[in-house]
């Protein structure tokens, strides 16, 4: 008896092979090892570009953050009670006798100041950001987390950063991305003007996101995770929104005030 | 062309390819599936408007809006008491209450029962916020002369790693809890982006009526892995109107200041030894330069109320004496 034959057709064998083989290849991720191509550099590989003149948009806790608040208002900010004596002795006069007037423009407090930014590449592994409010300068270094050598206290700290990106799907390449940046090193300063400080054991986690709103409008969102021992109860969570500008007519330095 | 095979081998064949099948279906990309899973419960982790998410804005508080003199005029118009008619107790707040509200996130999803492809997801109502019905399946929105709700009507879509949604025809309502208004015009671009353990919504609200410009909130939110947490109920509370104050049984009365009536007009000005403009919003207060303005500002000696004190440790100032207790 002759046994029954089957068909398959060799193209849609072919293709499912294909499909299989195109699947799989994209789950197991890029090529590693010998032959892999060189690692591009930061600003070669950067998923979104975050270049450009840049306006806080101070929408919310404007109270807080567009004026001074009065001293001992800590609304939002989950401080221990240790940071509520310092809180309570706030005294502007003096840290200005003190040559420490900048202490409200540290990066903590500084990007929820209004302010503008300017961010450029300072070279192909740093990418700087430039702030008119206070003039201050932060330097976000990609290659910085092979670099375990920490200068000294500063305003703006020592900044580590990568982008991250999302894991993609079979076959696709990965679309968006985010700039993290961790801040430490911070010389001692304060969250707001009014005094509520955090010390030289903070760190400061920031994820940078670019949006386009609907009219076309660029945007930049900052959410930060503020992290202090001696200060801080729990991990203080805020969003930041700064929006894109032509260019730098509106671009004012001042001096910490 | 054609392969001529045995039964056994053709079972094996065919075995193997339906696994491949399989591999292929499951990890082939789909427009629709999320680039990141939204569901759970998500705690709130906002560290800013505290007065506002808590006790609630002060009358006339507008600061940080960008009303324009149309949507200054419908604010300063507002009247607190409307809460107090049984009509306006059971008003629910639009979706952009996400950003503003005080509570949690309880987030899930639904799929078609037959293709298995994901149609919806859905964020859990609070007790003045509806469900939210992100649609993901493509659907369009409907007419423009549909019928508004205040849950509105919202589709999703991913961009790389960001759930984009829209949403239209909500109703007519307030922006802000002291009355600052926000029309059935208006449209919102809700932006989901996950970090890790953190869930950051954005959201821009547009409104041709009442704003100048859009308006831009954002807050976010740490995974609840326990769902312990408070989620302001997760769920839509019934509600039930009855008449609260004598006056609101008044046949005819709606609550209401006419122009330039308004008493609290000056209040938080003087408060917080601010100019007038300031507390009246508008799109030139957001931006830095409106300091410029404020350049005689001195900010009063000492917080009296509101000043932070939810934590452990730290004691409320709950008299207006500025002391704490």
């Amino acid at each position: 008896m002759t046994p029954p034959v089957t068909r398959f057709t060799a193209p849609g064998l072919a293709a499912a092979y294909l499909c299989t083989a195109v699947a799989l290849t994209a789950q197991a991720g890029p090529a590693r090892g010998r032959g892999a191509p060189p690692v591009a550099s930061a600003r070669a590989s950067a998923p979104s570009d975050l270049t450009g003149y840049w306006v806080a948009v101070i929408s919310q806790d404007w109270r807080w953050r567009m004026v001074t608040p009065p001293r001992g208002d800590y609304a939002s900010v989950p401080i221990t009670l240790e940071a509520k004596k310092m809180g309570d002795a706030w005294d502007p006069a003096k840290d200005e006798a003190a040559g420490e007037a900048c202490r409200a423009y540290g990066a903590p407090g500084l990007m929820a100041l209004p302010t503008r930014l300017h961010i450029t590449w300072q070279d192909d592994e740093t990418l700087r950001m430039d702030a008119d409010a206070g003039t201050q300068t932060r330097l976000f270094r990609f290659a910085a987390a092979r670099v375990t050598r920490r200068g000294a206290l500063s305003w703006q700290g020592e900044s580590v950063a990568e982008w991250t990106r999302p894991r993609p799907a079979p076959g696709t390449t990965p679309k968006g991305g985010s700039l993290k940046v961790v801040t430490t090193n911070l010389r001692p300063g304060y969250l707001r003007r009014n005094g509520v400080p955090y010390g030289a054991d903070a760190v400061l986690t920031e994820h940078w996101d670019l949006f386009t709103d609907p009219s076309g409008d660029q945007w930049i969102g900052i959410t930060r995770i503020m992290e202090d021992p001696k200060f801080l109860r729990e991990p203080w969570v805020t969003v930041l929104n700064f929006k894109k500008e032509h260019d730098g007519a509106k671009w004012e330095p001042t001096p910490c005030t | 062309m054609h392969l001529r095979t045995t039964p056994m081998a053709a079972r094996r064949l065919r075995t193997t390819s339906m696994a491949m099948l399989a591999v292929w279906v499951l990890l082939a990309p789909s427009s629709a599936d999320a680039q990141f899973d939204l569901t759970g419960k998500w705690a709130s982790r906002s560290g800013q408007d505290a007065q506002e998410r808590g006790p609630g804005p002060d009358p006339v508080d507008y600061m940080g809006l960008p009303l324009n003199d149309e949507g200054r005029a419908r604010a300063l118009s507002y009247d607190y008491s409307l809460m107090s008619l049984p009509e306006g107790q059971c008003g629910y707040h639009t979706p952009f209450y996400i950003v503003l509200g005080p509570f949690g996130l309880h987030i899930w999803n639904e799929f078609d029962p037959v293709t298995g492809r994901l149609l919806a997801w859905k964020i859990g109502g609070w007790v003045d916020r509806d469900v939210t019905t992100i649609w993901m399946d493509g659907r369009p929105h409907p007419s423009p002369n549909a019928p508004h709700t205040y849950a509105g009507f919202t589709t999703g879509r991913w961009e790389g790693d960001t759930l984009v949604t829209t949403t239209t025809h909500m109703k007519a309502t307030t922006i802000r809890r002291n009355g600052a208004p926000v029309s059935d015009r208006a449209t919102m671009t809700m932006y989901f982006v996950r970090h890790g353990e953190l869930l950051t919504v954005r959201a821009v609200m547009d409104d041709p009526v009442y704003f100048s410009e859009p308006l831009v909130r954002a807050r976010a939110w740490a995974l609840d892995t326990r769902g312990t947490l408070n989620l302001g109920n997760g769920v839509v509370s019934p509600c039930e109107p009855i008449a609260e104050l004598p006056r609101a049984d008044a046949v005819g009365v709606v609550p209401h200041y006419l122009p330039g009536q308004n008493p609290f007009v000056k209040e938080l000005a003087e408060r917080y030894s601010l100019p007038a403009e300031a507390v009246l919003g508008g799109g030139d207060t957001l931006y830095p330069e409106f300091r410029k303005r404020l350049l005689d500002y001195k900010p009063p000696m000492a917080c009296k109320r509101y000043c932070g004190c939810e934590g452990l440790g730290v004691p409320c100032i709950s008299d207006g004496s500025g002391v704490p207790k």
